[in-house]
């Protein structure tokens, strides 16, 4: 058998040797530096452990949902330029994600779902591809379809004003974990922010085509929009320990924010009834009723659950 | 060194001699042609052929990896699957600018793609079937591509040498991700051990396809060699990746579903069978399992962008003071009719 690289005489072709050298340490993700390297772990003292991992589930929920729906965009967006901006996003969102459940598995490892003896899925993927879609916790605006570009822009406005809002305040947490996981999301969402303003503006002040299209997908969005400042009663009993956000606290900051950029672009604030809930009355738990954070969503989440699911619930004792 | 561009209209006979001399000099020095240096305008078709088929591969190959990115088995290869398309964007978009170097904008070349007047690689006109594809793709497929465009690092062509070094670079990343998928899926259930078989059994012969059609019929390489642009023959290339490959596929567990297959100790090389060529030339003419579909997919989303794309022109001409800012927007009055992409 020849050895493969005697037939490289070049040195560029080294590039295609090294394939068989028996390193795990170069694969995508695990050369990286850990974010959350050297970062304390322990749940904080006077914090409920079930409450914390359910309150990192919400919000990492929110990013592998806008992650899911963002990716969608790959080999479809208007230009090559726009195709990698939207996958940039989708991948901040995603390690966002992945942090955010392992930190949820780490807190209370009984919400993550069981699978047959010696099934080697990791924590964040039982997470991410067995639960069921009504156990997500994502706020609704995150789920649906991304319509075209204009409305697509309209929502990473909306959401990325919010969870900024949301994760500079969260950077204080008395949670070293998710202290750092806002910190480093901080400036991955100003620079989502930063995008999708630009393009708001632009599509505003384009053509009249691209106005219509930009009303139309902010007006689409709007009735979500009310749901990301309600505060459900794992986000008050975790801001009350020191260790999350209330979001109703943050919707006069965000407003500001949003409200600017409307203005900049001459669009009106939608005038939109909020969505109402599922389930016609308050839920279970006297929280802000039957919604996203509560696991009640939209037809459309199902279907998009399913897809991302598919492969790794066919292979629950799978390695990949 | 190169020579000082003249329009090629007002050069005389002789000199025009002259030009051809010191290009095919440089040529035979190994030197780079740059975009501002007289070139012979069949090198430059060639170049525009060529590098254009190679922008539209990459972009074209987003589709059969993209459609999977949805359905990533894990976080973590959910992460790398995208990551790796995005730079096959990124790809399209180096050698886009190359060709653009050359006389030919990104917006004529795409509409060239959708209209059938420039290919792409046939490879990309076959179907991904399950996730394994992920993995044989990265490494036989960018593995066949590597051996395509190492030797491209070092083409006549400055631009094109230059974006292929930054590829390769890449290509070389993919392809160990690629294997490193498969390697851990054959560690994993019986199940995906099948599973990377039947994927490297569909995507063998299709990628020792890659490398084009045979030296005798393959008519432009007499030329592309003389002038530098290709370095080796189709052949020699072919070999050279069934050499590499081979250890692979033993160190992986996997059969190649080739009953040729076998080292040949005096020529120190393997002897091998050939691809099905008929099946070749018929995906090449259009007939592939994909190449409509691929086709249809990167129409629409061009013809989707359009709104966007005018979009941001006429604010762009706006902001600089102009007041008719359609002017400058030259095509696609169609695509006002657009679906709007993305509704589920």
């Amino acid at each position: 058998m020849p050895d493969v690289r005697t037939h490289e005489p070049d040195e560029h072709d080294n590039a295609y040797s090294g394939l068989l050298v028996n390193d795990a340490h170069w694969a995508f993700g695990t050369d990286f530096e850990d974010p959350l390297a050297g970062v304390d772990t322990t749940v904080p003292d006077g914090v409920d452990p079930a409450t914390l991992a359910t309150y990192c589930l919400m919000l990492g929920d929110d990013a592998l949902v806008l992650s899911q729906r963002l990716a969608e965009w790959c080999s479809n967006a208007p230009d090559l330029e726009e195709d990698i901006a939207l996958s940039n996003i989708a991948l901040d969102l995603l390690g966002q994600a992945r942090l955010l459940l392992a930190r949820a598995a780490a807190a209370d490892g009984s919400q993550v779902p069981a699978l047959p003896d010696g099934s080697p899925v990791p924590d964040e993927d039982r997470l991410a591809f067995f639960r069921d879609g009504v156990q997500f916790r994502n706020v609704r605006l995150a789920e649906v379809p991304n319509g075209d570009f204009a409305q697509t822009i309209a929502r990473i406005l909306l959401f990325s004003s919010w969870r900024l809002a949301l994760f500079e305040e969260l950077s204080h947490s008395r949670d070293a974990v998710l202290a750092a996981v806002a910190a480093k999301g901080v400036k991955e969402l100003t620079y989502h922010r930063d995008f999708a303003g630009r393009w708001f503006l632009t599509l505003a002040r384009g053509t009249d085509e691209s106005r219509r299209r930009l009303l139309a997908g902010l007006d689409a969005l709007w009735p979500y929009w009310a749901e990301l400042f309600e505060t459900h009663e794992v986000e008050r009993a975790t801001a009350l320990a020191g260790v999350g956000v209330d979001p109703a606290g943050i919707a006069a900051d965000v407003d500001a924010v949003v409200e600017q950029v409307l203005a900049v672009s001459g669009v009106d604030r939608p005038a939109v009834p909020p969505l109402a809930g599922v389930q016609g009355s308050k839920g279970d738990k006297g929280s802000t009723g039957s919604k996203g954070r509560d696991g009640r969503h939209t037809e459309a989440h199902s279907r998009m659950i399913a897809e991302m699911q598919v492969v790794a619930r066919a292979h629950p004792r799978g390695q990949w | 060194m190169s020579v000082v561009a003249e329009p090629e209209p007002e050069v005389e006979p002789e000199s025009q001699a002259q030009l051809e001399a010191r290009f095919q000099a440089v040529i035979g020095r190994k030197d780079r042609i740059e975009p501002r240096d007289w070139m012979p305008e069949a090198y430059r078709r060639t170049l525009v052929r060529q590098v254009a088929q190679h922008a539209h591969s990459e972009i074209i190959g987003m589709q059969p990896e993209g459609s999977w990115v949805g359905r990533a088995p894990s976080l973590r290869r959910k992460a790398i699957l995208l990551a790796k398309v995005q730079d096959e964007a990124g790809h399209g978009l180096y050698l886009y600018s190359a060709t653009e170097t050359l006389g030919v904008s990104r917006q004529e070349l795409t509409e060239m793609l959708i209209s059938g007047k420039q290919k792409y690689s046939s490879i990309f006109n076959y179907p991904t079937l399950s996730y394994a594809d992920m993995g044989t793709i990265g490494w036989l497929v960018d593995g066949a591509a590597i051996c395509n465009q190492v030797p491209l690092c070092r083409t006549s062509f400055g631009p094109y040498g230059r974006a292929m070094i930054r590829i390769c670079k890449e290509e070389s990343f993919h392809q160990r991700q690629g294997y490193e998928l498969l390697m851990t899926m054959m560690r994993g259930t019986d199940e995906q051990r099948a599973m990377v078989q039947e994927s490297v059994d569909r995507f063998w012969w299709p990628s020792l396809m890659m490398f084009g059609p045979p030296d005798d019929a393959s008519p432009n390489t007499a030329q592309s060699m003389a002038w530098g642009v290709k370095t080796h023959t189709n052949d020699e290339l072919r070999q050279r990746f069934v050499d590499m490959t081979v250890p692979q596929a033993k160190a992986l567990g996997v059969t190649l579903p080739d009953p040729e297959l076998v080292w040949n100790e005096q020529r120190g090389a393997h002897d091998f069978g050939q691809p099905d060529w008929d099946e070749f030339w018929d995906v090449v003419k259009g007939n592939g399992p994909c190449n409509a579909q691929r086709v249809a997919h990167r129409k629409r989303a061009w013809d989707d962008g359009a709104w966007v794309r005018e979009a941001a022109l006429a604010f762009a001409n706006s902001e600089n003071g102009e007041t008719s800012a359609t002017s400058a927007t030259s095509k696609s009055n169609e695509s006002n009719q657009s679906n709007e992409t993305g509704t589920a």
